[in-house]
């Protein structure tokens, strides 16, 4: 559970929440930022008309009455002023009239444009200072100025509240996204996790699982139905093919039974009343041949069909790699060549112990088969990124690289080897072991030689082994 | 020895049975699961030959109704069923041997001798002796006529398999199952080279054979005829 956050961060459904989210709380970030560039710019827009007007006001007042009319008017407008604010002072910015105390010492005389500054007002007798916007004019060639301003600290409020806000706007969707993202891939991810535990299960070989459906209807569940209707169709076929083994199992074996039952007693009756039983002798021979090639494609046909799933354990490899190549060495021994043997034992595989061995068997057989006289053979057990990698190479002639494929097939045989005794389904029988074992048969080349390759998954240690098929 | 048959395969009831009374035995036979199982119950054997598939009762079902009635008979299976996973299944019923048709006679019969020998421990053996070979499996020391013959561990038990069962014929699967622990078909006649080292060692340069081949059948160890 170490990595949890880790898979969960990795998950599909995460990523896509998260860059959702994110391109989310850009596109928050713009539209905010444009409304409040845009709100500003109306807000600024506004006091400027209201100042333009009130200055066109004056100016009107100061054309008609001049200075007198002037002075009055900023009496009279600044005691019932709204958001208006008029200073009239003298060259030395000394206050005559209007409703602000004093002059702001950020206005500068003569700016000519709009100006920004900040002022001093009581509010319920408290002193506050606000922001104003406005316009300065020099009057009697610089004897007075006057300053036509609107307050805007409204405006300033929503431009603080947008400023403040926007951070805590994108900070929350970024959150909820990521809740959320982590919550969908946690739900995804659970149902995934079913219905990977349930392959994963039936890939070992309990056919009889099937991946849970939900109440909820959706795509997952329409999923995991067609899953488990495949699985239903793949289980009866495997039930099929088992049954067709064992009943031609059991057919041609009762047959062949007899048939080996009556050469028998031809053989001891020519042999009591002293006759030659050498025919007889090679009937029998010739009926084991026929034999073993049935019991080998039978073997093949049950392994392919997951049979024997009942005697799996947790092997050493390295041991059944020992006794196969102790086994084996006065063979190779009385053929003349050198079988090694390089492993060491902790090679922990989930196996049929006597499939693997067989399979090993098989391999090892071939090499000294094919393995000219003065030769080697070599088994290694080795632990590998992927898993316990079981090798048996030859310096024999190898099986060139456009036959390899095809030598797993049933009875495929290269000419090279049609001499030599076998059934032509040891290598089938190798490659059906290694399907068993969720596994292939990698045929290289060993320069020379062969180079026969399976790679076992390694047995977790607290691997259970797995249970036997429910199905029977 | 008296031994029960259960086949349903006639044919190969009769030639079973007349094997087994040309061999010297006592046979009862049946033709289905539930007869085999009451005479089993009701009659001591020293073994019952079990066929796997049985019409009425199957030959499973028989061996664990008779171990769960306290019959603790030997019983081989015949089997013409599927090997890698039967084998376990009627190993784990209480079988003791299982053998797969089509077999040898000899094999068979090879079995029914070593199963046999099993039921019928004398003590707890130190020592074994055949002729003048003797084998201490105490200190793992193997000497004929007093001078000592260096074995390989697997020649060891090889040897003291074949002299546990001496006067017996032992085929080449009995002793791959046995000393070896495995049950494959090994290709090639690889028992018979380990066999050739081990007579290399006992035989050669002594008086008189007794690692034996057994034609057709396997091998025995046996004293020179006394």
């Amino acid at each position: 559970m170490k990595s949890a956050g880790l898979r969960l961060v990795r998950t599909q459904a995460f990523r896509i929440v998260l860059l959702y989210a994110l391109l989310f709380a850009l596109s928050v970030t713009a539209l905010l930022g444009f409304t409040y560039w845009n709100t500003r710019r109306t807000l600024d827009a506004q006091a400027d008309q209201i100042i333009q007007a009130e200055i066109t006001g004056l100016n009107e007042q100061y054309q008609r009455l001049g200075w007198q009319g002037l002075y009055e008017s900023v009496v009279n407008r600044s005691t019932n002023a709204g958001q208006a604010l008029y200073l009239l002072a003298d060259g030395s910015h000394r206050r005559i009239a209007g409703n602000l105390d004093v002059w702001p010492s950020s206005v500068a005389a003569d700016s000519g444009n709009y100006i920004e500054f900040d002022y001093e007002r009581r509010v319920n007798n408290l002193p506050e200072t606000r922001r104003a916007r406005g316009e300065v004019f020099r009057l009697e060639g610089g004897g007075f100025f006057l300053l036509v301003a609107e307050d805007v600290h409204d405006r300033d409020l929503t431009q603080h509240m947008f400023t403040t806000t926007l951070p805590w706007t994108v900070g929350l969707i970024l959150l909820l996204g990521l809740a959320g993202g982590a919550l969908m891939s946690q739900n995804m991810l659970s149902r995934l996790d079913s219905i990977n535990r349930t392959t994963g299960d039936i890939i070992a070989g309990d056919l009889t699982r099937r991946v849970p459906v939900t109440q909820a209807r959706d795509e997952f569940d329409l999923l995991a139905e067609n899953l488990n209707r495949m699985l239903d169709r793949i289980e009866r076929l495997m039930k099929g093919l088992r049954e067709v083994t064992d009943s031609v199992a059991h057919d041609l074996r009762t047959p062949l039974n007899r048939l080996r039952q009556r050469l028998e007693q031809s053989q001891v009756r020519l042999l009591s009343s002293g006759q030659d039983a050498g025919e007889m002798d090679r009937a029998i021979a010739e009926t084991d041949r026929l034999i073993a090639t049935f019991n080998a494609l039978l073997l093949i046909a049950e392994t392919d069909a997951g049979t024997g799933r009942q005697a799996m354990t947790v092997l050493e490899l390295d041991g059944v790699a020992r006794d196969v190549a102790e086994l084996y060495e006065p063979l190779a021994d009385a053929k003349g060549i050198h079988l090694r043997l390089e492993s060491r034992p902790g090679a922990l595989i989930e196996g049929n112990r006597s499939l693997v061995a067989q399979a090993l068997a098989n391999l090892v057989d071939n090499a000294i088969k094919y393995t000219p006289t003065g030769g080697q053979a070599t088994i290694t057990v080795a632990q590998q990124n992927e898993g316990v990698e079981l090798v048996v190479a030859d310096t024999g002639p190898g099986i060139p690289a456009a036959d390899r494929p095809r030598v797993v097939e049933r009875f495929v045989r290269l000419e090279a080897s049609r001499s030599s005794p076998g059934t032509g389904l040891g290598l089938s029988l190798v490659a059906a072991v290694a399907h068993f074992h969720g596994t292939q048969l990698k045929l290289e080349d060993n320069r020379p030689g062969l180079k026969a390759a399976l790679t076992f998954p390694r047995a977790s240690k607290t691997a259970p082994i797995r249970s036997a098929m429910a199905a029977e | 020895m008296r031994i029960l048959v259960v086949e349903d395969d006639i044919e190969a009831q009769r030639y079973l049975v007349q094997g087994l009374k040309e061999s010297g035995h006592v046979v009862d036979e049946a033709g289905d699961g539930e007869v085999g199982l009451s005479l089993a119950l009701s009659r001591p054997y020293d073994i019952a030959i079990v066929d796997r598939m049985l019409p009425k009762m199957d030959g499973l079902g028989v061996v664990a109704e008779m171990r769960e009635h306290g019959n603790s008979t030997p019983v081989l299976f015949l089997s013409a069923l599927s090997e890698v996973d039967d084998r376990v299944k009627g190993l784990k019923a209480g079988g003791d041997d299982y053998l797969t048709k089509p077999y040898a006679f000899v094999e068979l019969l090879a079995r029914i001798d070593a199963l046999m020998r099993r039921r019928t421990p004398a003590g707890v053996k130190t020592q074994l002796q055949v002729g003048d070979l003797e084998l201490d499996l105490l200190t793992r020391a193997a000497t004929r006529s007093g001078q000592e013959i260096e074995l390989q561990p697997r020649e060891f038990r090889l040897l003291e398999y074949l002299m546990r069962h001496a006067n017996q014929v032992v085929t080449r699967t009995m002793l791959l199952e046995s000393v070896w622990e495995y049950h494959f078909d090994p290709q090639t006649n690889v028992i018979d080279v380990h066999i050739s080292r081990l007579r290399a060692k006992i035989d050669k340069g002594f008086e008189g054979q007794l690692l034996h081949t057994v034609r057709g059948a396997g091998y025995m160890i046996r004293a020179a005829a006394a």
